[in-house]
């Protein structure tokens, strides 16, 4: 057992396991920091980027000035945004048998991997997984489309120049691998290979493997996933949460008994309780309104967004925001809203109650309905004839990079009256706000991020005892900003294995049985003996079938009957074709009976000596020998076959066969 | 040989379902129906007749409801909680949502309108609600350590269901009502080749092909137009979940089409309710209408709105859907009443009438109804012939003068579908219910003519037993395995390895092992059974000449053997070891000491007889 990792990221993973003959593919995450180190890329002619200077050496070279312009004293590549994927080298994609998705944030390299390095296998995901995963991809590209850029910067990749610049560029890996974002045809190409699939649905994999996706509790749709053998189990978590928020709560008794814990996507901000944090948004956002400022949440279209919008809708009356106007923009606004109400089925139990009754299971219909919550696929268009101000605008994407969000950045960020309010937990929001700099407008960072914290890890580990945990390495040590919180790691015995990118690990087990099936007629045929009390053995002997990793045993076929016309009589000419095998014995053959026995079968000079290590019992008559001890029996005979096998059946009687 | 029981409760007829599986020890209770054409104490299955005087609850494993419709799940309250069960029913969250809503409705037809007593309240539907376990399709729930169901999409109407119902190798799979073919509103329904014992299939339409759907659509639309155009009614009734829906997106996307401008209507806020549920659990329906969701829900309709009783006397052309379908009760029963005696009018029924309704009275051709009615309706058509009646219990004669049409839009599957589920599922045996026993027949030869299975039609209260014959799963040691697979690299056809082992049973556990580490585990010795012939050969020569020749002649033979002549003068065949000796009185004669242990039982054997018939006179 083996697993290949590909991704350095522990919250958007990409691993291989190679299990008993399947290649099984957890995860498809797309590390999309990488796009901080670029330049928006702005909806409308934005004079302040396009008048950036560009950055020159400290030799004052300018070969790279048309590729790089500097903001605020950092550097960006002025240059369509591009995408560090998982490693395509560290072993070859196209025998990937199987890939399981566990919630769609990891999905979004899907198609790069599927499309781009021959993979002829299917894809595992919930409806709600593929749906939403399908939104946000579609999201992606559009906001990466609408904006054509004629630049396309490579210049600086150079390993020689990348040398020279500073940092975080200088340091920022595997840019050689950096891709552009990938075209609808292939999202919809990717998206067809996959296979949707149910909470505890086994699926066989080629008769070897099962695997099933569990509720983990983080995202509408997400699971984990369990994927065993009938002796072995390995149990890949992957973005779980404890939180009630609306989806279905975690599947932790399934994750018991488990050779080997794979745990990835925890937590990006430990110290951060979300409780609080979504409590600090709400009063944030009325201040900023009440102060006549506009408020902007740069936000994924799902997910948390559904989660505040519940929190706002129970918020806004109390807080006397009833007129303040809220926008939702994403080319999938619309379709992210309706499809949050269509799952009923993957949400929470209250969530389920209200569709029963029959009501729409998330407020936002009725923040809609009463005109309080108003979406629009972008800034063009409806929005630009309604939009009143102050107001609060739901925007992508969270990296700040593209999307409609950066023309807000652009609008607002003068005035400190206005205020952006980070939830999303995957970017820095320093960074992310870098090439906005210099900001009047106020900066809020209320990371809600719902999946596991240590304290929750630690609980879950000693519920469900692995015998293996392995994670990236990033969990073994507390974060390098506060190395003194040795509670922020994982702490479990024993000390769990762990990865990083491009590695290949070995995971520990011990195999030792396999399941047989053994056919009706077969087990008919079978004759069970009582060794010890409580225990029966019966020999087998059988034909092994083996197909699509079944192995069922069968009856020996009878021996073809030699036609009794045709009667051979030099039997001994044929040699013995193949070997059958005798059974073992076992037991110790009692003398005095034995003598008696051989007595009842006429042999009357039956003569017994007594020996250091057991007996002798001699037949005089026919030269035969019989030496008998206490593990052993030995026949010494003339080339006498009758009596030989006469004195064979007589031993065997007393011995016990396996 | 292990068995399986089947004992349909009720079903042979399109009354209710309610079938008791007994499966490995196991008693699964498959649906629990209600009969609409009964108003006494047979409208419920006999339950008595699962445990003579146990509990339910200790007897039942669990009790699956396959769909909505109440002669599916109709009895449920009256089982679980007026005769008392209290263990997990099992059903798809669609029909979890939409179950007790039907349940209640009935409830108040018959409670407060009829006056029936006997019948369960709101607060035990709410009860049993309670012990309904929601389920999604292909999930595996494990009911029990051993037992585990599966469900299936269905069709039929939303939510609807086929199950199947596992313990150890042996497997059951119960369809409920199904359809094999996609219409406007559900796919259609699948299932993997599970290959169950079993197969319980309804069998509704068992003779019917029918003709196709579009055919069928095109004439209902023909019918209704016509009709309306001469400023006739239409009513339609259905239930309020299933059809209705179908025959509004027909009528809505007809209407918009032609530009049509007489009112649709639906009665009762149930049915206005309905359509939330369809665009809620919209996952559940078909493809097409997943997909254009979000721009368009079919559900929501233009040309369709709420009826209200006063309607039903203005004057001009209108299409009414009511319910209960079967105008046995309620507001489509009611609407007949009033419309029945115009010949402009028209009823369409679109799905099966039960015995006893009066659905099904003018669907046989009966032109004048007897009806009972509490009030005495003012209109002149109808007739009162009873007026002694002791209890105020007026029979009314009415007279249908209205046209009565038939369209078969319930989504069972017919005989081809049946067949084609069959083909999908591969079961060993078959189980009809839920239909006519003279079609069932008739479809049970054509099963057993294709699929060469057994087929069975069980009467009501009738058990059928089916024999089953499951391999036994065991565990088998990998050093065994790998062994056997290691040395039958290439299976041979002709020659089929034959592999030994030991089966050893202990608390229900089943391990094979190799034979050593069976005696191993158990603590035993080997008993070692050694065989030394001494055959004489005829050979003037030297020893080591002899030797050479038997060696010689050994490998002449045992081309496929490992034969091998020892620095000190033996020869070893495998495992067996030949030694020559000089005879010690004559020297023409040596002395061959054979020896082997009884595992080389057929080769020391062999090899005996084969030296004792000397050696082949040229040797070079």
């Amino acid at each position: 057992m083996k697993l290949y990792c590909l991704s350095g990221h522990p919250t958007l993973p990409c691993n291989v396991l190679k299990f008993k003959s399947t290649t099984i593919m957890l995860d498809c995450g797309l590390d999309m920091t990488s796009t901080l180190n670029f330049l928006p890329l702005p909806l409308v002619q934005s004079p302040r980027l396009s008048k950036l200077p560009g950055w020159v050496l400290k030799d004052g070279s300018t070969f790279l000035d048309k590729e790089l312009k500097e903001c605020s004293g950092h550097v960006f590549v002025d240059s369509v945004p591009e995408f560090c994927l998982p490693e395509t080298e560290l072993l070859d994609l196209s025998t990937v048998d199987v890939i399981l998705i566990s919630n769609y944030h990891c999905m979004m390299a899907l198609p790069y991997i599927t499309e781009y390095t021959g993979f002829t296998g299917t894809v595992y995901a919930t409806e709600p997984t593929v749906q939403i995963g399908r939104l946000l991809m579609e999201e992606l590209v559009n906001s990466i489309e609408r904006v054509p850029k004629a630049q396309s910067a490579s210049m600086w990749k150079n390993k020689e120049v990348q040398r020279l610049l500073p940092a975080p560029l200088k340091d920022a890996v595997e840019v050689s691998m950096w891709r552009k974002c990938y075209t609808m045809p292939e999202v919809n190409a990717a998206l067809s290979k996959i296979q949707l699939v149910g909470y505890s649905q086994k699926i066989e994999l080629f008769g070897a493997v099962q695997v099933t996706p569990l509720s983990s509790g983080y995202a509408l749709g997400s699971s984990n996933w369990i994927i065993q053998s009938h002796y072995e189990k390995v149990s890949y978590v992957s973005g779980s949460s404890l939180l009630t928020t609306h989806p279905q709560p975690m599947d932790q008794a399934s994750l018991k008994n488990s050779d080997v814990l794979i745990l990835t996507g925890l937590t990006q901000i430990p110290t951060a309780n979300p409780d609080g944090m979504v409590g600090e948004f709400c009063s944030n956002l009325a201040m900023t309104v009440r102060n006549g400022g506009n408020v902007l949440v740069p936000c994924y279209p799902s997910g948390v967004i559904y989660d505040l919008l519940e929190c706002l809708y129970q918020y806004i009356d109390s807080a006397g925001l009833s007129n303040v106007p809220f926008y939702f923009i994403s080319p999938v606004a619309n379709s992210s809203l309706e499809f949050s109400q269509i799952f009923a089925e993957w949400l929470c139990h209250n969530k389920q109650t209200k569709v029963y009754l029959p009501e729409p299971p998330f407020p936002h219909a009725e923040l809609i309905q009463t005109n309080k919550l108003k979406h629009y696929p972008s800034i063009h268009g409806d929005f630009s004839n309604d939009f009143k101000q102050p107001c609060v605008v739901f925007t992508g994407h969270p990296s700040l990079r593209f999307g409609d969000v950066v023309h807000f950045m652009e609008l607002w960020g003068k005035s400190s009256l206005n205020t952006v309010i980070f939830t999303e937990p995957d970017f820095s929001y320093l960074d992310a706000l870098a090439p906005y700099q210099p900001l009047a407008m106020k900066c809020v960072y209320c990371p809600i991020d719902t999946r596991l914290n240590f304290i929750q890890v630690s609980k879950l580990l000693k519920e469900v005892q692995p015998l293996h945990v392995v994670c990236p390495e990033q969990y073994t040590q507390p974060p390098p900003t506060q190395s003194h919180r040795t509670d922020l790691m994982i702490d479990c015995q024993p000390p769990p294995m762990s990865y990083r990118r491009a590695e290949v690990l070995t995971l520990p087990y011990k195999r030792r049985y396999e399941k047989i099936e053994i056919m009706p007629e077969l087990a008919d045929s079978l004759v069970p003996l009582e060794i010890k009390p409580g225990i029966s053995l019966a020999t087998v002997s059988a034909v092994l079938h083996t197909k699509d990793n079944k192995h069922v045993l069968q009856l020996p076929p009878k021996p073809p009957q030699p036609p009794a016309s045709k009667k051979r009589k030099r039997v001994s000419e044929d040699v013995p074709e193949c070997k059958p095998l005798k059974p073992l014995l076992s037991g110790s053959i009692p003398v005095e009976q034995f003598v008696q026995t051989l007595e009842k079968h006429g042999f009357s000079d039956v003569k017994v000596e007594d020996t250091a290590k057991g007996h002798i019992v001699l037949l005089q008559e026919a030269e035969t020998l019989i030496q008998i001890e206490e593990d052993s029996t030995h026949i010494i005979c003339d080339n006498d076959e009758p009596l030989r096998v006469k004195l064979r059946d007589l031993v065997l009687k007393f011995l016990q066969k396996f | 040989a292990e068995n399986e029981q089947v004992s349909p409760l009720q079903n042979l007829d399109v009354g209710r379902s309610c079938i008791l599986v007994s499966i490995a020890g196991k008693n699964v209770m498959l649906d629990c129906g209600m009969h609409m054409g009964y108003n006494d104490d047979r409208r419920f299955p006999d339950f008595s007749y699962i445990t003579q005087n146990g509990r339910l609850t200790d007897f039942l494993d669990c009790v699956i409801i396959s769909h909505f419709h109440l002669d599916h799940c109709g009895a449920l309250p009256y089982f679980s909680e007026m005769v008392g069960y209290d263990g997990p029913i099992y059903m798809t969250h669609p029909t979890k949502a939409i179950c007790p809503i039907l349940l209640e409705d009935y409830r108040k037809i018959t409670v407060d309108k009829k006056g029936e007593t006997n019948f369960f309240t709101s607060q035990m539907i709410k009860d049993c609600m309670k012990k309904v376990v929601a389920v999604h399709l292909h999930q595996t729930v494990q009911v029990d350590e051993e037992l585990e169901i599966k469900a299936y999409y269905a069709g039929h109407v939303l939510g609807a269901a086929m199950f199947q119902i596992k313990v150890g190798c042996e497997s059951v799979v119960y369809t409920g009502d199904y359809n094999m073919t996609p219409d406007r509103h559900l796919g259609a329904a699948w299932i993997d080749k599970c290959r169950p014992d079993l197969l319980i299939t309804e069998s509704t339409y068992a003779t019917t092909i029918r003709d196709s759907k579009r055919c069928r659509e095109r004439d209902f639309l023909k019918k209704v137009h016509e009709t309306v155009e001469r400023g006739g009614k239409v009513l339609i009734p259905v239930f309020a979940l299933g059809r209705a829906q179908e025959l509004c997106i027909l009528l809505e996307t007809f209407w918009e089409r032609m530009n049509l401008k007489a009112p649709i209507y639906f009665s009762t806020g149930l049915t206005e309710k309905a359509n939330h549920y369809y665009k809620l659990f919209i996952t559940w329906t078909n493809q097409k209408i997943r997909k254009t969701f979000v721009q368009r829900n079919m559900f929501e309709f233009k040309h369709i709105k709420a009826f209200d009783r006063a309607f039903a006397d203005n004057p001009g052309p209108m299409v009414v859907f009511a319910t209960p379908g079967m105008l046995h009760a309620g507001q489509s029963l009611q609407i007949f009443r009033k419309w029945a005696g115009n010949e402009k009018n028209m009823v369409i029924m679109p799905g099966y009438c039960v015995q006893g309704t009066v659905g099904h009275k003018i669907l046989s051709g009966q032109r004048k109804l007897e009806m009972e009615g509490r009030q005495i309706v003012s209109s002149p058509k109808w007739l009162l012939i009873d007026k002694a009646c002791a209890f105020h219990l007026l029979l009314l004669q009415l007279e249908v003068k209205m046209q009565v049409e038939y369209m078969s839009f319930s989504a069972h599957a017919d005989a081809k579908g049946i067949m084609q589920l069959i083909r999908q599922a591969e079961p060993r045996n078959v189980l009809l219910v839920h239909g006519e026993a003279k079609k069932m027949e008739f479809l049970k030869q054509k099963i057993e003519q294709e699929f060469h299975v057994s087929c069975y039609m069980p009467a009501n209260g009738e058990t059928t037993t089916i024999f089953t014959n499951p391999s036994i799963p065991v565990d088998i040691s990998l050093g065994l395995l790998k062994r056997e697979t290691a040395i039958g690299l290439l299976p041979d056809v002709k020659k089929p390895k034959l592999m030994h082992g030991t089966l050893i049973m202990k608390d229900n556990s089943f391990r094979l092992v190799s034979p050593e580490q069976a005696l191993k585990e158990l603590g035993l010795a080997e008993h070692q059974l050694r065989f030394t012939c001494r055959v004489h050969i005829q050979d003037p020569r030297k020893e080591h000449e002899t030797v050479l020749r038997v060696y010689n002649h050994l490998k002449g033979v045992l081309k496929d053997y490992s034969v091998q002549h020892l620095p000190d003068g033996s020869i070893t065949v495998e495992s067996i070891l030949i030694q020559a000796t000089a005879h010690s009185e004559d020297q023409g004669t040596k002395v061959l000491l054979v020896s082997w242990t009884y595992q080389d039982e057929e080769l020391g054997s062999y090899l005996t007889s084969l030296l004792k018939k000397g050696l082949p006179q040229s040797t070079s």
